[in-house]
């Protein structure tokens, strides 16, 4: 372990310092008042509730930064690159369950968010993005700083805005916010011409929503939850699959509920870890690509899947016309579109997945009352994976350290209570596998686009919606080589984050692959951090503003974790030099059936039982 | 794979058809035909989409347009049940030696010339797809020279009204 050189506190230690003493104004009243179009986006910000903007001031949003400096409600933290934005409101929203809100000026600052709201539009987070745009006149001109922005994120929004009157300013942020937050959550993109911002009109507060063709449905089907019901009473070999619609509803107790009634396992997917407890008896651990044995199993054997929240993706289903052959499926989710978009449901329920557990706990208890299947008999089977195939992983041959064992260390000490973060790759599947999770909100990761950079801006984007929250940043040293610009923006605006580099010297999933499927060809994965060392981590770590840390045996690891749960007034990193050929167990290979799912290399208990 | 006529109301509002036809390209499925205009709500314009898909995933475009934040109304009209129709004008050389007998043709599909020169007759006709490819059948002998078809519209048959419930 090197020890960190002690360098000047930045003068906001903790997130937040010196806000709370701030004067409370008096609330926006009913009567119009004038003002200009910037001071107009402020104020609708400030009667939203929003706390925190993340972002970069230029030329077309200038005239809204200037009366955000004397907002005395919005908190805006000056990033370094758009991205770190859009990624850090994220990271907010997906730990407080509030909108995230980012900003950016047009052209370049606005298509540096496009990652951002993508990642946010395939993993149902509410986030609010609130562009500048050339003036009205020169739009369509190729302006200087001009981009469509609007066009351009069309497809990754779950709505978007160009607003051409000021006066439609305090409707359309509330009518952003509502979308972003309600029905299937979903990054929302507000586009403000800089003449627009700058033009003379009225405030008035709340303004009346005109969304006619929004009629998201929370309350489910009485019929259909009862036929779900009949179904979860009847069936010899049950699974309740839940994703992340289950943290979306914040139906962690109801999950708890219908699950301990019903005696039924549960398996959490990649969106879901935490929903459910990992230390429940019931819980099977994560389904897919790199699931668990019994998880992947209890699937394929199961002759009723209860899907709540979750899509079928494919990193789930794998081949999907070899998934779970013989299970029913009750699909339960807010987005009637994902029903039966890639697997065909028997019982489909719409609504808020809160609403749906809670009726249908309801009907489950009425329907006990008639009879049960016994499901003994599907725990003995499940209970013989879970003991032949335990989640695990062997140390390196060469004697290096193995990053699952990194992994798992800082999840014993930073304990169920911290924030989780992940890159994409190797780093964020042993995290999402070797990390005991026990409750919502506390794993946040880039599910459905996979986006490379996410850990850091994302984990500082929890620390500021979570303060008082330990917040680890799981990355690996490709990831991190993304988006740690970042690091500055914690130090300077104190967000104390804490960064383990599982630092493999390659892009290890990728690697990982051309190891099984292209001959062990390397083309283009050593990064060069092992070989060359650079960058050096902590020299980095140090010019960034926090603290570095070293650690390359395994005698060290707790120490150097110890050392950094210590370290409260920067961020620190710590450079976790690790042996480049660990790799992720267990495997479904790409295109392949869930049945052949490998326990490691060679073992497929599935495909080998029948 | 069968052609589904679907009507669409949505917002009168700029971007609108972009978002539609991005969603179809995007999604991977076809249109056949496309025809957008106003309804007797001046906030409410009203698109008539004929794509060629089956049952199944024409439930995912269903629901993938109503996902449409501007979309306020999608009703699938079956044939049966509608009035469709779609617009064609079609230039058809016509001298003397052969006017009359193209003239023929158009009366006897209650087509009608909207302009004519001494070596060409433009000829407008509404009805179905399969009475404008007949007419089309008869007139290529003759030699068309340029032809414009409009995209399908649609409406249902009865006083029913899909935009009186969708429209407040």
């Amino acid at each position: 372990m090197t020890s960190a050189t002690s360098r000047p506190t930045p003068a906001a230690a903790t997130p937040g310092a010196g806000q709370s003493a701030r004067p409370k104004p008096a609330p926006p009243s009913g009567t119009p008042i004038r003002v200009t179009g910037a001071q107009s986006l402020v104020r609708s910000l400030e009667a939203v509730g929003v706390e925190i903007v993340f972002g970069i001031p230029g030329g077309t949003i200038l005239p809204a930064y200037d009366p955000l400096l004397d907002s005395t409600k919005v908190r805006h933290i000056l990033v370094r690159h758009e991205q770190g934005a859009g990624h850090a409101a994220t990271g907010y929203a997906q730990a407080t369950g509030k909108v995230g809100v980012c900003m950016a000026t047009s052209g370049p600052g606005a298509t540096n968010l496009v990652t951002p709201l993508a990642d946010a539009n395939m993993d149902s987070v509410p986030v609010v993005a609130i562009t500048g745009q050339q003036s009205r006149a020169l739009i369509g001109t190729d302006a200087f700083q001009e981009a469509d922005i609007c066009g351009i994120t069309l497809p990754i929004t779950k709505h978007n805005f160009l607003v051409t009157d000021p006066a439609d300013i305090p409707r359309t942020i509330a009518e952003a916010f509502h979308l972003a937050k309600t029905g299937r959550p979903g990054p929302v993109l507000v586009d403000i011409p800089k003449d627009v911002l700058q033009e003379q009109t009225s405030f008035i507060w709340p303004p009346e929503l005109r969304l006619p063709g929004y009629r998201p449905t929370t309350r489910p089907h009485g019929k259909q939850v009862r036929e779900a019901a009949k179904l979860i009473c009847q069936a010899k070999r049950p699974v309740l699959y839940v994703g992340g619609g289950v943290i979306k509803a914040q139906a962690s107790p109801e999950l708890l509920e219908l699950a301990e009634l019903t005696g039924i396992p549960v398996v959490t997917t990649l969106m879901a870890r935490g929903a459910f407890p990992d230390s429940h008896k019931q819980h099977l651990g994560m389904p897919g690509m790199h699931g668990t044995v019994p998880a992947v199993g209890a699937m394929q054997r199961s002759d009723l899947l209860v899907a709540l929240g979750a899509r079928f993706d494919d990193r789930v289903t794998g081949q999907l016309a070899s998934f779970a052959p013989e299970a029913a499926i009750v699909h339960a989710d807010i987005d009637p579109a994902e029903i039966s978009k890639n697997r065909r449901a028997d019982v489909p329920i719409v609504g808020d997945c809160k609403e749906i557990l809670i009726e249908l706990i309801a009907a489950v208890r009425a329907e006990r009352a008639l009879g049960v299947t016994d499901i003994a008999p599907w725990w003995q089977q499940l209970d013989e994976w879970r003991t032949k195939y335990p989640l695990g992983y062997e140390w390196p041959e060469d004697g290096t350290l193995s990053p699952q064992y990194v992994i798992e260390r800082i999840g014993a000490i930073a304990g169920p209570d911290a924030i989780y973060t992940a890159g994409v790759g190797q780093h964020q599947m042993w995290a999402a596998q070797h990390i005991r999770y026990e409750k919502p909100g506390t794993w946040l990761n880039s599910g459905g686009l996979g986006t490379m950079g996410y850990a850091v801006p994302a984990a500082m984007g929890a620390k500021f919606g979570k303060p008082d929250t330990v917040v680890w940043a799981i990355d690996g040293d490709g990831c991190f080589q993304m988006t740690n610009q970042e690091l500055a923006t914690c130090a300077i605006e104190g967000a104390p984050i804490k960064v383990a580099v599982i630092n493999n010297g390659n892009l290890g999933m990728v690697r990982q692959w051309q190891n099984l499927f292209y001959s062990e060809r390397y083309s283009q994965t050593d990064l060069g951090t092992h070989k060359y060392r650079i960058p050096d981590f902590t020299l980095l770590a140090e010019a960034l503003g926090c603290a570095g840390l070293r650690c390359e045996t395994k005698d060290e690891v707790d120490a150097v974790i110890q050392r950094a749960m210590e370290i409260n007034d920067r961020p620190v990193v710590i450079d976790f030099v690790v042996g480049k050929d660990a790799q992720v167990w267990p495997m479904v290979a790409a295109g392949t059936g869930n049945d052949e799912i490998m326990a490691v290399q060679g073992i497929r208990p599935l495909f080998d039982e029948d | 794979m069968t052609t589904h006529t679907l009507s669409v109301l949505v917002e009168n509002k700029p971007g609108v058809l972009a978002r539609v036809a991005g969603l179809f390209s995007r999604r991977g499925f076809n249109i056949e035909s496309l025809a957008v205009g106003p309804t007797e709500h001046p906030d409410v314009s009203r698109m008539t989409i004929v794509v060629a898909v089956d049952e199944l995933p024409l439930e995912q475009v269903t629901k993938q347009l109503n996902k449409l934040i501007n979309v306020i109304k999608i009703v699938e009209l079956e044939p049966s049940i509608a009035v469709r129709r779609e617009l064609l004008l079609v230039k058809v050389r016509a001298d003397a030696t052969v006017r009359s007998q193209v003239l023929e043709t158009v009366h006897l599909f209650r087509a009608k010339v909207v302009d004519v020169s001494p070596e060409a007759l433009t000829i407008e006709a509404t009805g179905n797809s399969d009475k404008l490819e007949a007419l089309l059948r008869m007139l290529e002998p003759y030699g068309v020279r340029e032809m414009v078809q409009s995209g399908m519209v649609a409406i249902g048959r009865g006083p029913r009204s899909i935009t009186a419930t969708a429209v407040r």
